[in-house]
């Protein structure tokens, strides 16, 4: 640790204002400030400067997400050893899945970050820390077989176009990882819906057992196989088909606690969202008009990214609504559009990417009329009170 | 600008060219306006029916100019938009029947746009913004420079969505047979209308980042 110091403090004159090396000036600031908790000072004025900064917060969410990563790396040993009728031991199926999804993780982080680092250097500004995240999310939302370079052209895409082309972190109206995600969606569908993705090997692959499906239990639930979706238990500790990180609930309620325990996460937009579904799955069930409405409300919630999405997607904290009551609005409509998209629409298996990334074109709008009246709220007491 | 009837302009003054070339970029229709932006979205998936309408535009957006400018005089200026209506329409009329008669496929593919060109709003900016108010040859010649600027984007567009969106030029595949071998696959994203509203986003981005006084002030 200290050979690291003193290595930075070694480079460190180059690279300030006036030095050989001026250019690379928010490269550099970029490593030290992730090595070490930056050494910032306020100089004028009393400011209260908390120790834990963007980077730290975005340091918490990560660890968050490691259950989910780790419990998605063993899934997908899991599956592909399934697929092929093979017996084999817990460490191989959890290597078989690390080096399956190792690739994607590199992949997302170098193309995303060389992205920011770019446009940092040209811009002159600090290189942003809100990659971190996104970087770790890409991997975990996509399907263990797509190809890298997809994920490449889709993180590039998503950096540039909805994050960098906004002004960077903090300004970006969508979610970088899930417009990655929608990217691949609409750009090469192939690659990440049906049944054959879900599961390392599938398509194209020889000596699978017969009869063996790989199709999500969303995949099934579209299809209209309601008697083929897994158990709730089976659901919740995620030995189901699906993207990396989504399948395992206990892995994401294990993120989602460190998020709420911390403070990172909004438990306004979690506990809404949850509701959102909920009421939208019960009043389904009232409606009840096809067997994907009659499911219920258990197997919805647990169905697919949803929870993912309501636990680390929607309370991303710079695309989501700022006001408390707009937090609530927000997420119970993201719950609600959710639900919706997936039951109604047939060529859209899982509404919940689609439902938070409509939310968050509309955050802005819900806050705007939250404070709108909240301020004619308030002016209304003042009048009264002044006309007393 | 003041007209002036005595003075003799030469046909081609420093003055037209500069008529001609400000659409291209620091007056770029599309990009600096912001018009047209419908027909640019519609019909940029492929090169060709792009090209076709951005001649169209051009020869629509020149002889409408021309027309109006030498009626300008004779205009009552309270039923101009109507007069202006009338003679654009009768021009997008012709070129139709010309479209329908020489390259009938390209015709059909643009469909509709051609006869939406009546409402393109580069047409009514140029005819209420110049030719009412300039003589007809500058007149013509900024009708040909907003239709160059306009079609210049559109082929710019059109280029990226084809070469992206299905991997050809012109319907010629360009993408070499062992790239797809090799797992490339086409963007279906840039087939898409968002794509080509996010392509000229990129252009404006562009564009704006090299000329700095577009940036607007916020």
């Amino acid at each position: 640790m200290k050979a690291l110091r003193k290595f930075l403090d070694n480079i460190k004159p180059h690279v300030q204002p006036g030095g050989k090396f001026e250019k690379f000036h928010s490269t550099f600031d970029a490593f030290e400030t992730f090595l070490f908790v930056p050494d910032t000072v306020t100089h004028k004025g009393s400011h209260i400067r908390d120790a834990i900064d963007l980077k730290r917060t975005m340091s918490v969410v990560v660890i968050a997400l490691i259950p989910a990563l780790l419990f998605g790396m063993y899934n997908v040993g899991y599956w592909h050893f399934a697929s092929l009728g093979k017996e084999v031991t817990f460490m191989q199926t959890f290597i078989f899945g690390f080096f399956k999804v190792l690739p994607l993780v590199i992949v997302s982080y170098v193309s995303g970050l060389g992205v920011e680092f770019i446009f940092a250097q040209i811009r002159g500004h600090e290189v942003n820390e809100g990659f971190l995240v996104s970087g770790m999310l890409i991997p975990l939302v996509m399907p263990v077989d797509v190809p890298l370079w997809m994920v490449a052209v889709a993180t590039i895409f998503a950096v540039t176009i909805g994050k960098e082309a906004f002004g960077g972190t903090g300004m970006n109206i969508f979610n970088p990882a899930l417009l990655a995600r929608a990217f691949i969606f609409f750009a090469y569908p192939a690659k990440i819906t049906g049944d054959y993705i879900w599961t390392a090997g599938l398509s194209g692959g020889t000596g699978i057992v017969d009869g063996f499906s790989g199709a999500t239990p969303l995949g099934l639930a579209s299809a209209g196989q309601m008697d083929k979706i897994p158990a709730i238990n089976e659901l919740l500790l995620g030995f189901i088909p699906g993207s990396i990180g989504e399948t395992s609930k206990i892995a994401i309620l294990i993120g989602a606690v460190i998020l709420l325990v911390t403070g990172i996460g909004s438990w306004r937009i979690m506990l809404s969202g949850l509701l959102g579904g909920l009421i939208m799955t019960l009043i389904f069930n009232a409606a009840g008009a096809n067997a994907y409405m009659e499911l219920s409300p258990m197997t919805q919630i647990l169905m697919g990214s949803f929870l993912f999405g309501i636990v680390f997607m929607a309370t991303d904290p710079v695309t989501a609504a700022q006001t408390k009551r707009g937090k609530w609005i927000y997420g119970f409509l993201v719950g609600m559009f959710a639900i919706m998209i997936r039951v109604f629409n047939p060529a859209y298996p899982e509404g919940t990417m689609l439902a938070i990334l409509l939310m968050n074109a509309f955050a802005p709008l819900i806050d705007h009329y939250v404070i709108e009246a909240n301020i004619s709220k308030r002016l209304k007491r003042a009048t009264k009170a002044s006309n007393l | 600008m003041s007209e002036d009837k005595n003075t003799k302009e030469p046909m081609f003054s420093a003055k037209i060219a500069k008529i001609l070339t400000r659409p291209f970029n620091l007056e770029n229709p599309i990009t600096v306006q912001v018009l047209g932006i419908c027909s640019a979205l519609a019909v940029t998936v492929q090169m060709k029916p792009a090209i076709v309408m951005a001649l169209s535009v051009t020869v629509v957006t020149a002889f409408s100019n021309l027309i109006i400018s030498t009626l300008r005089n004779t205009i009552p200026s309270r039923i101009r938009i109507i007069v202006q209506l009338v003679v654009v329409a009768a021009l997008v009329i012709i070129v139709d029947q010309v479209l329908k008669a020489y390259v009938y496929d390209i015709s059909k593919k643009l469909s509709v746009f051609v006869g939406l060109i009546i409402t393109n709003c580069i047409l009514m900016g140029r005819l209420e913004a110049f030719a009412m108010a300039q003589k007809p040859w500058p007149s013509f010649v900024d009708g040909i420079g907003n239709g160059i600027g306009y079609g210049m984007i559109l082929i710019t567009v059109g280029f990226f969505r084809e070469l992206l969106g299905s991997g050809k030029i012109f319907g010629i595949d360009v993408v070499p047979q062992f790239l797809y071998d090799a797992g490339y696959v086409s963007n279906g994203l840039m087939i898409l209308p968002p794509m080509a509203l996010i392509t000229i986003g990129v252009i404006i981005w562009l564009q704006r980042s090299k000329n700095r006084e577009l940036i607007d002030k916020s």
